[in-house]
């Protein structure tokens, strides 16, 4: 190890810190593997309540999957759902304390699979909440096994000759289905493969919570997220595969940035 | 002409040795230790301390949070 | 006296909730309870108590809003039949395991599958014994009147409350149809947010303050020795409950050589039967019980000491008469008559069956 000499003590002072671990994390060392996006995830949301000084108003709905634990991370009151129910829980959350942030968190499995049903209602209804939905194409707790945003011939524990569509259906691409719907404010896919990328991700959970706050309707924020022990790719190999592989399908940008349907502009038999 | 100088301290323990904050490093001053941690891992430290501007772009790829970022202007 | 009515069982729940200061109600149409949800949106209790009326897209949906809604200390309802209730008991497991206060109408009709839309009891396994994965219990009551069905509201949220665990009121389509006269009980405002962290701000998600830990509520605990804790701990919750809280009827017991265990609509029907069987001579008794879980099952032995027989009356194929034998312990005949698939039996069928499998046998 390098040697602190005196010039290094003279910078490693507290006035001199441009970037420290939030005040909003939990001293807990996180479950995940080396590398595995689901920290970074939380660390962006962890320092937007930190920085829109929302802690004691922020409730969290944890999914089931890798980060079925968040609640150990970050430093807010959380509920845990069953699997694919957090818009559910969200929805009465937010209907029942309006004035308090909410926000889901779901893997691919988690929103796209087991929750589609309530994940599109909760947007459709316009649920003035945030959705952060982390995609790395896998079901990385369970052991590897094929999601439904998994690329075509990727290979995982249940498509070990790769995806096939005629077998396994197409990928998912969720978010620009979600994008559609009139309940939906802000809909984005960011990643967090490089520091510009983390903080454009940041960005835009800033932004989703600011929607809350404005009670604008649903923000989603899409995550393209790697599972290096799931893809059985170093955590840098990752980050190249996901590039070379999921962005040209899974496009980084924002899809929908607005507002929710005005209910004027829709037809009303009622009148 | 003022001189950016910066410094990186490493939690050791929590690091998981993932490389992404090496990969990240502009200046390559990061590098993976030869010696491992009590996880086990090869932990991130300053390989090469002269050459830290204070970016912070270790800090914002860390997945685990384990990265102080020190940054002071010299002149 | 407080303000009387004509209404029908489904009606009242709905202004039952309102009035005992219901905080929110998620649920999902289904026939034969759909009235609930529908009197709710007519009153629009928004405007005046600020309860919150959802329509969700599932009754999955709706009972994890119940879920999201009771962890934050929210008194919150849905109702549902058979089906549905089907449906819900992932909801459920889940509720039980992480201790929320809620309340549950199942208004149930005849299954299995879709079945049929008729009345039936055919659920009392699904919502006594569980239901759902784990070991975990529900409080169940059993309303016979469209006043219980008021009443049971306010009650189910009270031991909800009080024990931190599910409660629904187990009814069936023909005491959700029937209309009769109900006593309604006085608005009560809802609670504040004073009274919910006074109440439940212990464990509830209502923003974690900087004076105290964060608040979760979960049912995952992966750590197999304290998951064995959890269920200790609710094991002797459910005790607590069975000692507490057990609820029954006992009409003309005290004289009876046989007895009638009947719940909900069926209790109705023994009370007609057992009439006609007294005027043919045979001392008959009705044991109704009030709370399914707890079970009166201290009540039942007791009378086993005293009596011939028991026959279990069930609008289903024999599932409480279990409950019922367990009691007994086999110091007495007890039989079970039922009928199924919606069918409610006349109460001359009922002497009949009294006389054919226990007076007779």
């Amino acid at each position: 190890m390098a040697e602190i000499t005196e010039a290094l003590k003279n910078i490693i002072k507290p006035e001199n810190i441009v970037s420290q671990k939030s005040s909003v994390l939990t001293n807990q060392t996180m479950h995940y593997c080396p590398g595995c996006s689901h920290g970074v995830i939380h660390k962006i949301i962890a320092e937007v309540i930190n920085e829109m000084e929302i802690q004691e108003d922020t409730i969290g709905v944890a999914p089931v999957g890798c980060s079925v634990f968040a609640y150990n991370y970050i430093d807010i009151d959380w509920q845990e759902a069953a699997h694919g129910r957090a818009p559910a829980l969200g929805t009465a959350i937010n209907r029942l304390n309006p004035d308090k942030f909410v926000f889901t968190y779901q893997g691919d499995g988690d929103l796209a699979a087991i929750g589609t049903a309530e994940t599109l209602h909760a947007v459709n209804r316009g649920e003035n909440m945030v959705m952060v939905f982390v995609n790395n194409g896998i079901y990385g707790m369970t052991g590897g096994q094929m999601a439904p945003t998994t690329m075509q011939g990727q290979v995982t524990a249940t498509t070990p000759y790769g995806r096939n569509i005629d077998l396994h259906g197409y990928p998912l691409k969720i978010t620009e289905m979600l994008a559609q719907l009139p309940g939906a404010c802000y809909v984005t896919r960011q990643s967090v493969e490089t520091p510009a990328a983390v903080r454009k991700t940041k960005k835009a959970i800033r932004k989703a919570f600011e929607n809350t706050k404005k009670k604008q309707g649903t923000s989603f924020v899409e995550v393209v997220s790697t599972c290096n022990s799931g893809w059985k790719m170093s955590p840098e190999a990752s980050n190249n595969w996901m590039r070379d592989n999921m962005f040209p399908f899974y496009p980084i940008g924002d899809i929908k940035d607005g507002e929710k349907v005005n209910a004027n502009d829709l037809p009303n038999v009622g009148k | 002409m003022a001189k950016i100088k910066g410094a990186v301290v490493v939690d050791s323990e929590e690091c998981k040795g993932c490389n992404l904050c090496v990969v990240a490093c502009p200046t390559q001053t990061l590098s993976l230790n030869r010696n491992v941690n009590g996880k086990g891992y090869n932990f991130s430290y300053m390989e090469n301390p002269d050459s830290c501007i204070g970016c912070s772009n270790c800090s914002l790829v860390c997945p685990d949070s384990c990265i102080t970022v020190y940054r002071v202007k010299t002149a | 006296m407080g303000e009387l009515k004509l209404m029908k069982g489904n009606e009242v729940i709905a202004e039952a909730a309102i009035r005992c200061g219901c905080d929110g109600y998620f649920g999902y149409p289904i026939t034969p309870q759909s009235e609930v949800m529908e009197t709710l949106m007519n009153n629009r209790p928004w405007e005046t108590t600020g309860m919150v009326v959802l329509q969700a897209e599932s009754e999955t949906a709706s009972v994890n809003m119940l879920y999201g809604g009771a962890a934050t200390g929210k008194r919150v309802m849905t109702s549902s039949s058979s089906p549905g209730i089907s449906l819900m008991t992932e909801g459920l497991s889940y509720l039980a395991g992480a201790e929320l206060p809620c309340l549950i109408l199942n208004v149930q009709r005849g299954g299995p599958g879709l079945g049929t839309i008729q009345p039936s009891q055919a659920d009392y396994f699904q919502c006594v014994k569980g239901g759902g994965h784990g070991d975990y219990k529900l409080i169940v009551l059993a309303p016979s009147s469209v006043q219980e069905m008021h009443d049971f509201v306010e009650l189910g949220f009270d031991l909800a409350f009080k024990y931190r665990n599910p409660a629904m009121i187990l009814s069936d389509g023909a005491i959700g149809q029937m209309m009769e006269k109900v006593e309604l009980a006085p608005q009560k405002a809802r609670w504040t947010d004073e009274e919910i962290q006074e109440i439940s701000g212990s464990w509830a998600t209502t923003g974690k303050t900087k004076d105290r830990k964060q608040n979760v509520v979960t049912s995952l605990e992966l750590d197999s020795e304290q998951m064995e804790q959890n269920n200790l701990k609710f094991q002797a919750k459910y005790q607590e409950i069975q000692k507490n809280e057990v609820r029954y009827e006992a009409i003309d017991c005290e004289d009876a050589d046989y007895i009638f265990v009947a719940y909900g609509s069926s209790a109705r029907i023994c009370q007609k039967s057992m009439q006609i069987a007294r005027e043919k001579g045979y001392k008959v008794g009705i044991l109704r019980p009030i709370t399914l879980f707890p079970f009166p099952t201290e009540q039942i032995a007791a009378l086993a000491d005293k009596v011939k027989g028991f026959l279990t009356v069930e609008l289903n194929a024999g599932q409480m008469v279990e409950d019922v034998r367990l009691s007994v312990n086999g110091k007495k005949p007890v039989e079970h008559f039922g009928r199924m698939g919606g069918i409610i039996p006349s109460p001359s069928e009922v002497v009949t069956a009294l006389e054919q499998k226990v007076i007779g046998g």
